[in-house]
């Protein structure tokens, strides 16, 4: 029950970090012509971090149903 | 190979398989057996956001601004974050309140409101238009494209070309027809498409699985993967700057103008609130599919920028359009099959975008701006027609005409001069204007009509004037000076420097200003007015839906009432008498009723009526038609409601009041009488004590006075010296048993006597009494006769106390009689269970005023003339207490001049 009574609560959580992750500044500091593994570091950050979101939000919404 | 009848041919086939689908799913909802109650389902199809420009125009956008095609997506993934709380409420008031569409969702949360409801919808349907108008661009676009296969000849400029022979025209005719063969087929109260929505999710799949395929041809087909693809462009100094977000500050303000942008989107363009809203089937889908929804999202970006990289270096010249590159890429490989599966996923991204979007504006154009105007038309006489679904389908089919119209004529006046992006940012940017009056709406009580509309009107007119016009006067429909020196020369006014405002890009400048307008007046003009009862009555609903929803089903207002006879028609004529019959019967075995015909007249019943009926017609209309048939209330009916609450609260608080004082009442009435009593008690024992200490002093006196003379007198004669001797031994005597009967009847009363019961013969106890009084009745001269019978009572008592009492009765008769005349006669009797003892004399008797009286403590018989005493006073009482301990009676039957009888009975074994 208290799980689940968390899960707005964190949801809003991931929704801050989304918004913090991909907006300016902490979107510039990843804005330089660099590549790593072949992969534009802008590129892959921002893909990267979406993934993050979603797991996280996967994590949240599925752990609650289990 | 692919000459024009194929496509079309494939065209037609891939609709056709859509349209199976479609049927199968209605054919499943009606068998009650759902393909789309599933949270996978309700996930691919809210992908209905990914339409034509996400399948051909995120490659147009990556390829001018790099990763700025992003934050389209990534606002939506945000936002779904958010929706545990926003979606949750919006989908349950929905449910609560029958809303079939935003416009309705508006209305009705500000007091039902038919005005707000047709602003609602001619901002939702001119919001919007540009956005279809660029699916049929595209779509047309890439019909052209591919005719001419396998040469890569840009679409001509369709001014240039006939309007018959536009293929745009064509495309716009038939997602017209087979939106109406899709949405259009009958007429449902809740307003849901079950077979559309199996449909969407179809094309959802589709159009992922042919970008995908396109993405993998040119990242691993064309190139070595993702790496060499980069690393390649990275070679190119044109590209470089793709790989950042352009422009330094200004490229991060329009990066999060247009999260913000698609945030609102993702909640308020029609058809997504149809899809998420109208179209849900469970509210917990919301929770999958807010990490699938984003992932749909995630995967179908993922190669957007490798397609654009892969299609700029392939055609550096420049010659074609970015926004084809999807299908130019495969093209230009030859890669013919993939080719033709990239068109199928634009027409599936096209098509479902069209098919929902018309559909969602079509509900709202006639519920919200065309039924309301007829209604009010009573020359039309509507209300008076026996069917009215028939004419509510055929608005709803030319309202879809309509829109497809209007959007294609967009599409040839200001289509050719914007990107597909743009066109769909602009449409973004209106329907952003619907988040104050819905966000407000659902957490602030106190936004009113009023606010809501002048916010609406105000950002309406700001978006038309900063994003609608200029898009007018980019295609020459305005003069240009229009945008570069601002209406009339007024250059404050410019449209895209609105004030003097410079630096933003068109959009966010567009969004900033009509944000402005909108939240600044909403708030403003929300804050100076006081709302209606009715508004305040739906704020409520809306703001506490949590609270209002989590039992059964709720009366929700006080209304007047209505019998079936009068609404089952009324709703009939909307929904079609069938359907009418049948909702009405399924609402009477609800409410346990036998049959519809035995609904009570009451008011969930016209509530019924008005929900099903704001499912064909919208709230608002609904109120109005239901009103016509009924006597409601005048407004203010929750005001009511509260005011009988407080009353009967009010009551109920009173009657317990008159409760507790009744109670209060009793108890005083009790204790006046317990205090009473113990003043009575406190009389009675004053009493006593000074009858005892005067019964004492009689005797004392007398002793006293004897004593003195024989102490004072030594010479007193010897014969007089023993007189008053014996008289202060008998006056002594007498105190003692004054004394001992006192102490004998404090004991009995108080309970503390002692009882030793035991089984007597009475007849045994009377002899022996008589023998102990015999010297008593032979010094009094006076007679005493036994008649005791043969039978042999035995009774249960203290043989002692009985013989007391006995000896009581005989000695009290002895001193009555007259010595020498005297006779005193003892019988007893048993009969009926009782021994009954009588003893008579033949005494002077006693008047009957004192027969009960010489039972009471001190009270003596006698001559009370001569004041002489015969007794304490107290040996009746305690024979009388004594009697009456064991279970019998005792008491005196007398006439004056003829003796007395006191007479007892004791129950025998």
């Amino acid at each position: 029950m208290r799980r689940s009574d968390l899960t707005g609560p964190r949801l809003a959580a991931v929704f801050l970090l989304g918004g913090v992750l991909l907006n300016y500044p902490i979107l510039a500091i990843f804005t330089r012509p660099e590549a790593v593994a072949g992969i534009p570091l802008l590129y892959g950050y921002v893909f990267g971090a979406w993934l993050l979101l979603i797991g996280l939000m996967a994590w949240i919404v599925e752990k609650r149903r289990g | 190979m692919l000459q024009g009848w194929v496509i079309v041919a494939v065209s037609f086939a891939y609709l056709g398989v859509l349209f199976a689908i479609a049927s199968y799913g209605d054919r499943r909802a009606e068998a009650g057996r759902s393909i789309i109650a599933n949270p996978y389902i309700y996930s691919l199809s809210l992908a209905v956001y990914c339409t034509t420009w996400t399948f051909y125009g995120s490659v147009g956008r990556a390829a001018s601004s790099g990763i700025g095609f992003l934050p389209v997506y990534l606002g939506p993934t945000l936002m779904v974050a958010l929706w545990w709380y926003v979606m949750r409420k919006i989908i349950r008031i929905s449910k609560a309140q029958r809303i079939t569409s935003i416009a309705d969702f508006i209305a009705s949360r500000y007091g039902k409101s038919q005005l707000l409801g047709g602003m609602v919808t001619v901002i939702a349907v001119v919001g919007v238009i540009p956005y279809i108008a660029l699916q049929l661009k595209a779509i047309s676009g890439g019909f052209t494209i591919l005719q001419h296969y396998p040469a890569i000849v840009m679409p001509a400029k369709a001014g240039a070309i006939p309007v018959l022979g536009d293929s745009a025209l064509y495309v716009a005719a038939v997602l017209a027809a087979f939106t109406v063969l899709f949405g259009t087929r009958h007429l449902d109260a809740t307003e849901r498409h079950e077979g559309l929505v199996a449909a969407i999710a179809f094309e959802s799949i589709v159009k992922l699985v042919a970008f995908l395929a396109v993405g993998a041809f040119v990242t691993f087909g064309v190139y070595g993967g993702f790496a060499d693809i980069f690393t390649r462009a990275a070679r190119v100094p044109s590209l470089e700057a793709l790989m950042t977000v352009p422009g330094g500050g200004g490229g991060f303000g329009t990066w999060a103008f247009l999260t913000f942008l698609s945030m609102l989107s993702i909640l308020f363009l029609p058809r997504q609130f149809q899809i998420s809203v109208v179209e849900n089937v469970d509210e917990d889908h919301i929770d999958k599919a807010t990490w699938l929804f984003p992932l749909y999202l995630l995967l179908i970006n993922v190669f957007v920028l490798p397609v654009a990289l892969g299609g700029l270096m392939r055609f550096p010249s420049g010659g074609v359009d970015a926004d084809t590159f999807v299908l130019t890429v495969p093209m230009a490989e030859q890669a013919q099959g993939l080719t033709l599966l990239a068109f199928l996923g634009g027409l599936s991204a096209g098509s479902g975008m069209v098919i929902v979007e018309t559909i969602a504006l079509s509900t709202m154009v006639c519920n919200d701006l065309v039924m309301p105007v007829l209604l009010r038309l009573s020359a039309l006489r509507i209300n008076q027609r026996r069917d009215l679904s028939g004419l509510l389908i055929t608005i709803r089919r030319l309202a879809i005409g309509a829109i497809l119209l209007l959007a294609y004529v967009y599409f040839r006046v200001a289509g050719e001069a914007y990107a597909l992006v743009s066109i769909g940012l602009i449409s973004f940017a209106a329907v952003a204007q619907f988040a104050p009056a819905i966000l407000g709406g659902l957490y602030w009580r106190g936004a009113t009509r009023a606010g809501a509309m002048a916010g609406l009107l105000g950002g309406f007119l700001v978006w038309a004037y900063t994003l609608l016009l200029p898009s007018f006067a980019r295609s020459g429909w305005l003069p240009a000076s229009f945008l570069t020196e601002g209406p009339l020369g007024l250059t404050l006014l410019q449209p895209h420097r609105l004030f003097g405002l410079a630096g933003l890009d068109d959009i966010s400048h567009g969004v900033l200003w009509s944000m402005l307008a909108n939240v600044g007046l909403y708030v403003g003009v929300s804050l100076t007015g006081a709302t209606s009862q009715a508004e305040a009555t739906q704020a409520a609903s809306f703001v506490d839906v949590f609270h209002h929803t989590q039992g059964t089903e709720r009366t929700r207002l006080l209304r007047g009432s209505a019998s079936v006879s009068q609404l089952l028609p009324l709703v009939g004529r909307f929904l079609g008498p069938e359907r009418a019959g049948e909702a009405f019967a399924a609402f009477a075995r609800r409410r346990g009723v036998a049959s519809a015909e035995a609904l009570p007249a009451d008011a969930s019943l016209v509530n019924f009526a008005e929900t099903q009926l704001a499912g064909a017609i919208g709230g608002a209309s609904a109120r109005v038609v239901v009103a016509s048939v009924i006597q409601e209330e005048p407004p203010g009916i929750e005001e009511v409601m509260d005011i009988l609450d407080e009353a009967s609260q009010v009551r109920a608080y009173s009657h317990e009041l008159e409760h507790k004082s009744r109670e209060l009442e009793a108890a005083t009435t009790g204790l006046r009488a317990a205090n009473e009593r113990l003043q009575e008690l406190d009389r009675m024992k004053d009493d006593f004590m000074s009858t005892v200490t005067h019964e004492l002093r009689t005797p004392l006196t007398s002793i006293r006075a004897f004593s003195e003379i024989l102490l004072e007198d030594p010479h007193i004669q010897p014969d007089q010296r023993s007189l008053f001797l014996s008289i202060i031994v008998k006056e002594t005597e007498r105190l003692t048993r004054l004394i001992n009967q006192t102490l004998d009847m404090a004991k009995i009363e108080s309970g503390n006597a002692e009882w030793c019961a035991a089984e007597l013969d009475l007849r045994e106890v009377i002899t022996e009494a008589c023998e102990a009084t015999s010297q008593l009745f032979s010094e009094a001269r006076v007679a005493l006769t036994q008649v005791l019978g043969a039978a042999a009572p035995r009774v249960m008592a203290d043989r002692d106390r009985l013989m007391q009492v006995l000896i009581n009765l005989l000695s009290n008769a002895v001193k009555f009689c007259q010595p020498g005349l005297g006779h005193v006669e003892v019988r007893l009797t048993a009969h009926g269970g009782q021994a009954r003892v009588d003893v008579k004399d033949n005494g002077p008797g006693i008047p009957r005023e004192q027969q009960e009286p010489i039972f009471e403590k001190f009270r003596q018989g006698g001559d009370s003339a001569t004041g002489k005493p015969h007794g304490t006073g107290l040996g009746l009482p305690i024979s009388r207490r004594i009697i009456e301990h064991f279970g019998g009676r005792l008491w005196v039957e007398s006439e004056p001049g003829h003796g007395a009888i006191f007479s007892f009975v004791l129950p025998t074994e």
